[in-house]
């Protein structure tokens, strides 16, 4: 590695590790202004433009608010549940990538922090770790609501990582790889061709029934309504983060951003395309009529909107279905994922292994 | 890290009694956990407490405290007039204050023998409705906030608002309304004011279309209320619940069509009645009588006519400014009105009125003087509170929650 990669590499890290830090902000603003358009009403608008640096406002007021640690609380466990739960949730992004490679004077650009070849695996295995922080806070918090917050949590996040894995299976079998750069890659291929008009071999064609599962299997996994349950509010106060305050409460709600962020990214990943240009950017992109480097960074660009974009669309969503829909109950939600999705999941990756097996897809 | 320091006792040399035999209260005597749900837990509407001995997430035993908003209100109506009572009506169930002062205003005008005239009446009869809509809207939504559907809860809630802008165009108060006075109303309504009661229900009926499509058929929202804390038709009488928690039940009462006061005989209204009287089935009872209110609310709008508001009797109307500022026998009266107030004749009265939540009931007895001699105050919380415990029995801890919103216990008007 010379100087020009570590640079390189550098400029990668802050750039993902600022996206994964500015999530948090963005995202109370873009929950907070959705909210409001759905139900109604204003939203906070006070601050800034369209109420943009509220969220700014909170961060300083977390920043500055007493850390308090209760006396009853062990504190080794207390200051560390934070933090077991914030590193896995920005460790996840490492392996996505939102861009093909750029070739500059012979060194190869790749727009992802790290090239692994299991990427997948360490997606699932990093992302399975957080579940440890709520579980720890839950403890250590020696509070009743709490420990009920994350004894939900724990259960809940071992049953819907079966179906979310075993969708992954499907996926797998299609894509034959766990390189997300190479599953991006084999979403460019043209799935058939209608007048002229190609349709892209996105994942979502090929796995829509495994794209059901790991998007529902997401929502439990980031503990989102209709998920919530280890928060819960009106059930069990806060659940596991009830006796958190000030910066510590809000490296709960990073890490949960940040999740979503990356869960985001996988759904757009493995079932939209990754990084693949929206039909019709290929046009425009012939259309600017550039050659050489300019025509390489120009893609890249246009790449990297349309990945965002996808991710965009998919963070929207998730505060979309937060303010319409009601809360599972606990059994419910157990019965569901095990039930309905795993049984669901096994049924998917049959099918697809028929279909793999008789090279339909 | 040593249990002590943890902040945990060391229970090794504490002798612990055994668990007493056989008693239904007792929640201390085994190892199972205890949580204390309120009296400032957000899901309990007010000061509420819930003590549950959980098993996983299984209430096995329960009981519930009540007394945390105890304000001595009925020892307070032996020690006030009857017009000053009238603000402490307001506390009662305050999420329709109107309501409570129109039932109070009948109960004493009971006792009396008077009789409003009909405009008094048919304002009456608008505020007793919008105060039901406005229960019914919080009611239902507050249920959803706690079921998790937040966005449900702020659609009715703007009607509500709404409403309270009418109510404050008819008394200047949106809360503590204090409209109603024995024998007559405080003001007369506004001009227009009954032509904008009616476009608000006009708009109300489309926000509750939408409110109904939001909710009523939600998969998850059926999931988590059909078949949760049924209270059957037979305990239902057998426990005294009233109001829309036993029409949900199947027990077709309603004070508006049994026992008609003021002009409900004259409107057209049905009473929805339920089967199972689960959650869902509360929920849909109320509901639908928002909308039976708001074709009352219309009815009385279009029926009402200009004319007096006050009953021309002497002993209770209020002096008008006009005589009161002028002559020395209107300021005299006025002083020794408010001074010291009217006398109600000897006698007792217990009169009853379908208040939002069930059977709201003002006993009085007087004995002749300005003040009541005893004066009970039946509010339908009391009854439904003392169900919530073996509503739950058996049941988890989130479908607590959503059977304590939907019996809509009020802590103003449980311990008054």
């Amino acid at each position: 590695m010379d100087s020009f990669d570590f640079i390189v590499m550098i400029i990668k890290v802050l750039f993902v590790g600022m996206l994964m830090v500015s999530m948090a902000p963005v995202m109370a603003w873009v929950e907070r202004r959705g909210s409001a358009l759905i139900q109604n009403r204003l939203g906070p608008n006070r601050m800034g433009p369209l109420g943009l640096f509220q969220s700014v406002c909170d961060g300083i007021k977390f920043a500055f608010k007493e850390d308090m640690i209760s006396s009853h609380v062990n504190k080794f466990y207390y200051v560390l549940a934070p933090l077991v739960s914030l590193v896995p949730a920005f460790m996840t992004f490492a392996v996505v990538p939102f861009a093909s490679n750029l070739v500059y004077e012979g060194h190869e650009i790749r727009f992802q922090v790290a090239n692994l070849n299991v990427g997948l695996l360490y997606v699932i295995s990093i992302a399975s770790l957080g579940v440890y922080g709520i579980i720890i806070a839950g403890w250590a918090s020696n509070n009743k609501y709490a420990l009920l917050g994350s004894l939900r949590s724990s259960s809940q996040m071992i049953s819907y990582e079966l179906s979310m894995g075993l969708a992954l299976v499907g996926a797998i079998l299609c894509y034959s790889s766990l390189d997300l750069n190479t599953v991006a890659l084999y979403q460019g291929q043209t799935l058939i061709e209608l007048g002229g008009f190609a349709i892209p071999k996105w994942g979502i064609l090929l796995q829509p029934l495994g794209f059901l599962i790991f998007c529902t299997a997401a929502f439990a996994e980031t503990n989102r309504l209709p998920f919530d349950l280890p928060e819960g509010e009106s059930e069990i106060v806060a659940g596991y983060h009830l006796e958190y305050g000030s910066l510590k409460f809000s490296m709960f709600m990073m890490a949960e951003y940040a999740n979503m962020f990356t869960a985001s990214a996988m759904m757009v990943t493995l079932y939209f395309g990754g990084y693949q240009l929206f039909p019709g950017m290929h046009w425009l992109l012939e259309m600017m009529n550039l050659s050489g480097l300019s025509a390489d960074i120009a893609r890249v660009a246009f790449e990297m909107v349309s990945f965002f974009v996808k991710c965009a669309f998919f963070m929207w969503f998730y505060v979309w279905v937060r303010w319409t829909l009601p809360r599972f109950r606990y059994d419910q939600l157990m019965d569901l994922g095990w039930r309905v999705m795993l049984p669901l999941s096994l049924i998917n990756i049959l099918l697809t292994g028929v279909l793999v097996y008789y090279g339909v897809i | 890290m040593s249990p002590e320091r943890m902040g945990i006792p060391n229970t090794a040399n504490i002798h612990i009694e055994p668990a007493t035999v056989n008693d239904p209260d007792d929640l201390w005597g085994d190892s199972r956990v205890i949580v204390n749900i309120g009296p400032t837990h957000p899901a309990m509407h007010g000061a509420l407490r819930m003590v549950a001995q959980l098993n996983g997430e299984t209430i096995e035993k329960s009981y519930c405290e009540m007394g945390y908003t105890h304000r001595a209100k009925e020892k307070l109506g032996e020690n006030r007039t009857y017009h000053q009572f009238v603000v402490y009506t307001d506390r009662l169930n305050y999420c329709s204050s109107l309501l409570n002062n129109v039932a109070y205003s009948l109960s004493v005008e009971k006792l009396m023998g008077l009789e409003v005239p009909a405009r008094a009446a048919w304002i009456r009869m608008i505020c007793a409705e919008m105060a039901r809509i406005i229960d019914h809207l919080i009611c239902v939504g507050i249920n959803a906030v706690d079921l998790g559907a937040f966005s449900y809860f702020l659609y009715g809630f703007h009607q509500r608002e709404e409403a309270y802008t009418l109510i404050e165009k008819l008394c200047g108060a949106r809360l503590t309304t204090s409209f109603t006075r024995i024998g007559g109303l405080m003001y007369d309504a506004p001009d227009g004011w009954e032509k904008e009661v009616k476009a608000w229900t006009v708009e109300t009926r489309r926000v509750l279309d939408e409110m109904d499509e939001l909710l009523t058929g939600n998969k998850i929202w059926c999931m988590r209320t059909k078949g949760i804390a049924v209270w059957d038709k037979k305990q239902c009488v057998e426990w005294s619940v009233s109001g829309p928690v036993a029409r949900a039940a199947g027990v077709p009462i309603d004070l508006r069509k049994t026992d008609p006061v003021m002009f409900y005989k004259d409107v057209e209204f049905d009473v929805p009645v339920a089967q199972n009287g689960d959650v869902y089935d509360r929920y849909l009872v109320r509901m639908e009588e928002i909308r039976q209110s708001l074709n009352i609310i219309s009815q009385c709008c279009d029926k009402m006519k200009k004319g007096p508001i006050w009953v021309d009797d002497k002993r209770v109307r209020i002096p008008e400014k006009e005589v009161v500022q002028n002559t020395m026998e209107g300021l005299i009266h006025h002083f020794k009105f408010f001074m010291t107030g009217f006398d109600v004749p000897a006698g007792e009265a217990y009169t009853s009125f379908e208040a939002a939540n069930g059977e709201l009931g003002f006993y009085i007895v007087s004995k002749g003087t300005p003040r009541a001699h005893r004066m009970r105050i039946r509010g339908p919380s009391v009854w439904h509170y003392q169900t919530l415990t073996p509503m739950v029995q058996g049941y988890k801890i989130a479908d607590m929650v959503g059977a304590l919103g939907s019996i809509n216990v009020i802590a103003g008007e449980l311990d008054r």
